[in-house]
């Protein structure tokens, strides 16, 4: 028994795993959180190497699980996972495109006790942008809207916002309201792995999400209780960090599929940190000890203005790895905070987004779409600038 | 439809969780839990109590008389509908005319 003082090492948690468990997807968005590099990863854990990984995080207490991607339903076994899962006592929640969600499947998820569907409204072809006209898309979505209010779930629509797309609000809030959404959270995209590639055909302008906030606002008036609606606006457009992962390593375990544990989806790329795999090590050796999931627990760790900082216990100096990506150390407070040293680099990321941009028709030739042939050239990039410089070069 | 929006607890209907909402005993919190999409409210000591009998077959007096039998001398009344008005106007429990 875990009580407190009894052994005042032992730390809580996990309470929410996130399973990635394909990389496999049919969508190819311009905006997708996975690592970059995903077509190089080694093979996907099996169904009985993911049951194991979900039974020891449970025994640690993890209540909440995710199963998604990549495009969950991609696999064959999510019916297995899911009934599963849920026999050890977890609320299972599916995060899908809709994409491969029969009605044959969601009623054997309903059947293994599924909690929650969350659907994701994207950009589902390369047509960018013109996704909101593209019926294709538009039926497909109906009808897997349909099956979920079929089989009573709520509605949960998650639509990523970005420059291309955030002018388009007011559809896409009167397109949730005919699906009969409940829930719609209009998440403008953060910048992280193939968003971060793509950030400045991503980032918004001020009065784009000016714009977009007044519509929502209005649209939120209009239909009152029926819908909760949630908008959230870029952080680089914040003065202060966003309390990321509610803390390193306090809650959150990000499963690959690979098998790779992570504290978030995106520490992979941090540099110096090891971080350990299900297949090698249980998940409570991984959680309690690892380096990787020790490395920024706490605050031992922080540097100035962190280090003196008043709010530290609130957001926790923001997110390792965008303070990695954009300042080079990931022990510096994320730049969004406006008591960063470097938090000009977010400032002038956001001036650039001010600047007038290209149209959408010829940004969608030189805009990287998530697929594996990207990821090869990507991961063949990031290798070659790890590389030792003075082994290739030839000495002038 | 009437204007006035329902924020009172009938005492002749049953109270239930609401359809996403799952309650469950977790032995690493030592305590109960409520479950909803991608969400965990701990319901520690006398709040796990009074939500362990909020099961479709109760009514908010039966509820109250439940707890006074487990847990005889003490009044509860009042706690108990205070705790069951929050958790409605919170949105985890319901009633419904059958």
């Amino acid at each position: 028994m875990q009580k407190a003082g009894s052994d005042s090492k032992k730390v809580n948690g996990p309470l929410w795993v996130n399973a990635e468990i394909t990389y496999k997807c049919p969508l190819h968005c311009v905006f997708c959180y996975n690592p970059v590099d995903y077509d190089t990863f080694g093979p996907e854990l099996t169904t009985e190497e993911w049951l194991k990984t979900f039974r020891e995080a449970r025994e640690l207490g993890a209540v909440q699980l995710g199963l998604s991607g990549g495009e969950p339903l991609m696999r064959d076994d999510v019916e297995i996972m899911v009934a599963e899962t849920s026999k050890m006592g977890y609320y299972v929640n599916l995060i899908t495109s809709g994409i491969g969600l029969t009605e044959k499947r969601i009623a054997a998820f309903k059947e293994g006790g599924l909690g929650q569907i969350q659907l994701s409204f994207q950009d589902s072809t390369k047509e960018l942008n013109d996704f909101l006209s593209s019926t294709r898309t538009f039926d497909l979505k109906s009808k897997v809207a349909k099956l979920i209010k079929e089989y009573e779930y709520p509605m949960v629509l998650n639509v990523v916002l970005h420059r291309l797309n955030i002018d388009h609000i007011e559809e896409i809030l009167n397109m949730a309201e005919a699906m009969g959404a409940e829930h719609v959270e209009l998440a403008n995209s953060q910048y992280y792995a193939w968003a971060m590639e793509n950030r400045k055909y991503l980032m918004p302008s001020r009065p784009q999400l000016e714009r977009a906030e007044e519509i929502t606002n209005r649209f939120r008036e209009r239909v009152g209780k029926k819908m909760k609606v949630y908008y959230i606006v870029p952080d680089y457009y914040a003065d202060r960090p966003k309390a990321c992962m509610n803390g390193w390593a306090t809650t959150f375990l990000n499963v690959c599929a690979d098998g790779l544990a992570l504290p978030c989806h995106e520490a992979r790329m941090l540099p110096g940190l090891e971080f350990p795999n299900v297949r090698d090590h249980d998940v409570s050796w991984i959680w309690q000890e690892s380096p990787g999931f020790t490395a920024y627990r706490g605050d031992d760790w922080m540097q100035e203005p962190c280090k003196s900082c008043p709010e530290k216990t609130k957001d926790f100096g923001g997110c390792r790895c965008q303070a990695f990506m954009l300042t080079g150390d990931a022990t510096n407070a994320d730049p969004v905070c406006d008591k960063s040293p470097h938090h000009h680099i977010v400032t002038e990321q956001v001036e650039l987004a001010q600047q007038p941009q290209p149209p959408a028709a010829e940004v969608k030739p030189i805009i990287l779409f998530r697929d594996d042939k990207n990821s090869r050239k990507l991961a063949a990039r990031d290798a070659a600038e790890s590389e030792p410089r003075d082994s290739t070069t030839p000495i002038a | 439809m009437s204007d006035t929006p329902e924020s009172k607890l009938s005492e002749t209907l049953t109270v239930e969780l609401v359809k996403q909402f799952r309650l469950q005993w977790e032995p690493a919190q030592d305590s109960f839990v409520l479950l909803y999409p991608e969400g965990m409210v701990q319901l520690p000591g006398s709040a796990g109590e009074i939500m362990k009998r909020v099961d479709g077959s109760k009514t908010v007096p039966q509820i109250i008389a439940d707890l006074e039998t487990a847990f005889p001398g003490a009044d509860l009344r009042q706690d108990v509908t205070d705790f069951l008005e929050a958790a409605y106007a919170k949105g985890w429990i319901r009633q419904q005319e059958s």
